[in-house]
């Protein structure tokens, strides 16, 4: 699902000499009693889109208010290019913001929005209409510098709103749900978009988002946050493939979840005894875990196999059910079997044939499920 | 009610509304409504027509009569102006048109100075309003939301009291033996009351204190409205925070500036109560010139030519106002 960026070829994350760009240290954002952000460490480096991905109340974007510095964190140290900015104002910051609200000036021109902030800067007239030029440009609005705010639509808003962020060349560029108020389509297209202009400009992207596709598309790295604190940070497929956890599974497209325990521990692979998916299963990776220990076994929906006859072989993992809805989406349909164990699972398979033609699977056929012993996802928490 | 007469009207609102429709389809009424609408009058004209029959009624209608006063002459009687209209003989009438009045307002410089100095006075009382009433309009806006509704209240809690007790009320405090004076000398701070009543500085107090108010609403609703994410966003793009209040929180304001600043002048510019309690003997404003002018000269139709003067020259604010309300229309949503 994720672009091949070329950022992530080099992965500075994995090399330990690499510096950090931006560096959050123990960061916590008290108000009152409740804790928004909860000792958040992290590392961002130079020319990432990092996104923030997390529910509603996550404290992601308290995060990036603080980054910003319209938050004053209540502990800990934000570095931005080997500088503590930790108690810099939002205008000494380095950092531009580009606002869920867009935030466009409503009394000003396209064209004076976006000249603004180098307004603010001893930047020259000519230099101050040049730049603006390119940078409309770049978002190509060039034809709409004369217009006000109010006579554009969502999408074109909201390249104005990137443009005047970019327009400065900041060092961090701060996204808030920047594509949320955009229809689907638009979404997508904008989503390309964002990657070509960062891919251009070299600007280093912190995005805030609840959108798990939008996080996916976008991100050279994604942070899962809940509660406040940061539950997993990886590459898009790492967080896709390799959960840490329950809640990041779940977060992260569907999935199924099967409780049961551990009853073969091995350094390659391990045995899981579930009764709610009916039987024991092998899983092709080992698990740090207590013996005996309750974990959860976690099965993407598209990664099943769906049959009508019992498959092939004498793999151990394969389980029987009936198929209890059927939902057709055009691509691909979600198919929710029946176990024996009286849980459902959830499977979709692309449909590479046109409906209504061959032998298709439909509502109440007793069918059989199975998959790779590298698929299933074992997790502890 | 006995229970045979409960009996019978049960049975009658079915006939009865078979009846009333019937009516309704073809009696007097319906040819009416017929005839109206196809002239162009409909219920919902009819409910429009109430504030302009209103303001028929209770401006123009007024206005007129002031008009017509203002190009008559003086007369020693009751009333005490001439009649626009004289039978000249049987079939001829007479109309009179006196501009003698407005030529005497031009020619003695009580009434140009007069209209000068309330002029000035509103614009003084006007700017003191403002600067008073934007940081309170400001801190209110941006209290806690559970404080606002308390705070709004206190602005509005003098006009549960009258006007002229509140007057009054000022005078106690300015006067030599007043609350002020009482205070500093107890204190040893000055040895002889100062002179407060019945200077200018009272006068302009008692407009400020009794104008604030229309000018705090209005700014109020401005600033409530106003988005923060924009101040964040000027901030964000490196503007200081004093630099970001004019180039964004004042634009963004100015409907409730105007407004403020109107709901202020205009009445403050005809004020004739508070200048004669508070104000001294040369504050010469108009609107006690025009009291004068009536109860003192009872010369009505140079009264009411001053009335009508200070009309116009009301008018003008009035339409720069409207202008501005009409480009803010314009160019925000």
């Amino acid at each position: 699902m994720s672009s091949p960026r070329p950022d992530q070829k080099n992965e500075p994350w994995k090399d330990p000499a690499a510096r950090p760009y931006v560096r959050l240290e123990k960061l916590t954002k008290k108000f009152g009693d409740f804790v928004a952000v909860d000792d958040v460490t992290l590392n961002i480096y130079r020319g990432e889109i990092f996104c923030l991905l997390g529910g509603s109340g996550s404290g992601k974007t308290t995060l990036l208010r603080m980054m910003a510095g319209f938050e004053r964190p209540t502990e800990g140290r934000i570095w931005i290019d080997g500088t503590d900015v930790t108690a810099a104002p939002p205008y000494e910051r380095p950092v531009n913001m580009m606002f869920q609200s867009y935030a466009l000036f409503p009394h000003m021109s396209v064209q004076k929005n976006v000249a603004f902030g180098l307004r603010q800067d001893r930047v020259t007239a000519g230099e101050v209409d040049d730049r603006v030029a390119e940078i409309l440009k770049l978002v190509r609005m060039e034809t709409f510098g004369k217009r006000m705010p109010h006579q554009l639509s969502g999408g074109q808003r909201q390249r104005v709103a990137l443009a005047r962020a970019l327009v400065k060349r900041p060092k961090l560029l701060l996204l808030d749900e920047p594509l949320a108020a955009l229809d689907r389509k638009l979404r997508e297209h904008t989503q390309f978009e964002l990657l070509n202009i960062q891919d251009t400009l070299g600007v280093t992207f912190v995005v805030v988002t609840h959108d798990q596709e939008e996080a996916m598309t976008l991100a050279t790295r994604i942070g899962v946050m809940n509660h406040g604190g940061i539950v997993q940070i990886g590459t898009p497929t790492d967080i896709y493939e390799y959960p840490g956890s329950r809640f990041v599974a779940d977060f992260i497209g569907s999935v199924n979840l099967f409780e049961g325990r551990i009853v073969e521990d091995e350094p390659d692979y391990v045995r899981v005894a579930s009764d709610e998916l009916g039987g024991s299963f092998h899983v092709g990776h080992g698990v740090s875990a207590a013996p005996d220990a309750t974990v959860w076994v976690a099965l993407r929906p598209e990664k099943v196999l769906l049959a009508r006859e019992r498959p092939e072989g004498d793999g151990d993992n394969r389980v029987e059910g009936v198929v209890a809805e059927v939902a057709y989406r055009g691509d691909q349909s979600i198919y929710l079997v029946k176990l024996a164990s009286g849980r459902q699972m959830r499977v979709t398979q692309p449909n590479t044939m046109r409906q209504g033609t061959g032998d298709r699977i439909r509502w109440d056929d007793r069918v059989w499920l199975s998959w790779d012993s590298s698929s299933p996802v074992v997790v502890t928490q | 009610m006995s229970p045979a007469r409960v009996g019978a009207t049960r049975g009658k609102p079915f006939l009865l509304g078979e009846l009333m429709a019937w009516i309704r389809a073809h009696g007097p009424w319906r040819r009416a409504a017929v005839g109206l609408r196809a002239r162009g009058l409909t219920g919902r004209t009819l409910v429009t027509a109430v504030p302009y029959l209103w303001l028929l009624l209770f401006f123009l209608v007024p206005f007129l009569i002031v008009l017509k006063i203002s190009v008559s002459e003086i007369r020693l009687a009751m009333p005490p102006y001439e009649p626009l209209f004289t039978w000249i003989s049987d079939n001829v009438v007479g109309l009179r048109i006196n501009f003698e009045n407005y030529a005497f307002l031009f020619k003695d410089s009580l009434y140009w100075k007069s209209f000068l100095n309330s002029i000035s006075t509103a614009a003084i009382s006007t700017a003191a309003c403002l600067l008073i009433g934007y940081p309170m309009a400001y801190g209110i806006a941006r209290s806690p939301a559970a404080w606002r509704n308390v705070l709004l209240l206190l602005v509005m809690l003098p006009f549960w009291t009258s006007f002229l007790l509140r007057v009054y009320a000022w005078i106690g405090i300015l006067k030599n033996n007043g609350v002020i004076n009482n205070m500093l000398m107890a204190l040893g701070i000055i040895d002889e009351p100062i002179q407060m009543l019945q200077t200018n500085f009272a006068m302009y107090i008692g407009i400020v204190y009794s104008y604030l108010p229309f000018m705090v609403l209005p700014l109020y609703t401005a600033i409530e409205r106003l988005d923060d994410s924009l101040l964040e966003a000027a901030a964000d793009l490196g503007c200081r925070p004093v630099k970001a209040y004019f180039r964004i929180t004042v634009p963004l304001t100015r409907a409730g500036i105007i407004a403020g600043c109107m709901l202020v002048f205009i009445p403050a510019v005809g004020e004739f109560v508070i200048p004669a309690l508070l104000g001294g003997p040369d504050a010469l404003m108009i609107g006690r010139v025009l009291w004068e002018e009536f109860f003192n000269n009872r010369d009505w139709p140079v009264a009411s030519a001053v009335a009508i003067v200070m009309l116009f020259v009301l008018v003008i604010p009035i339409m720069i106002y409207q202008r501005s309300q009409g480009q803010q229309l314009g160019t925000h949503r």
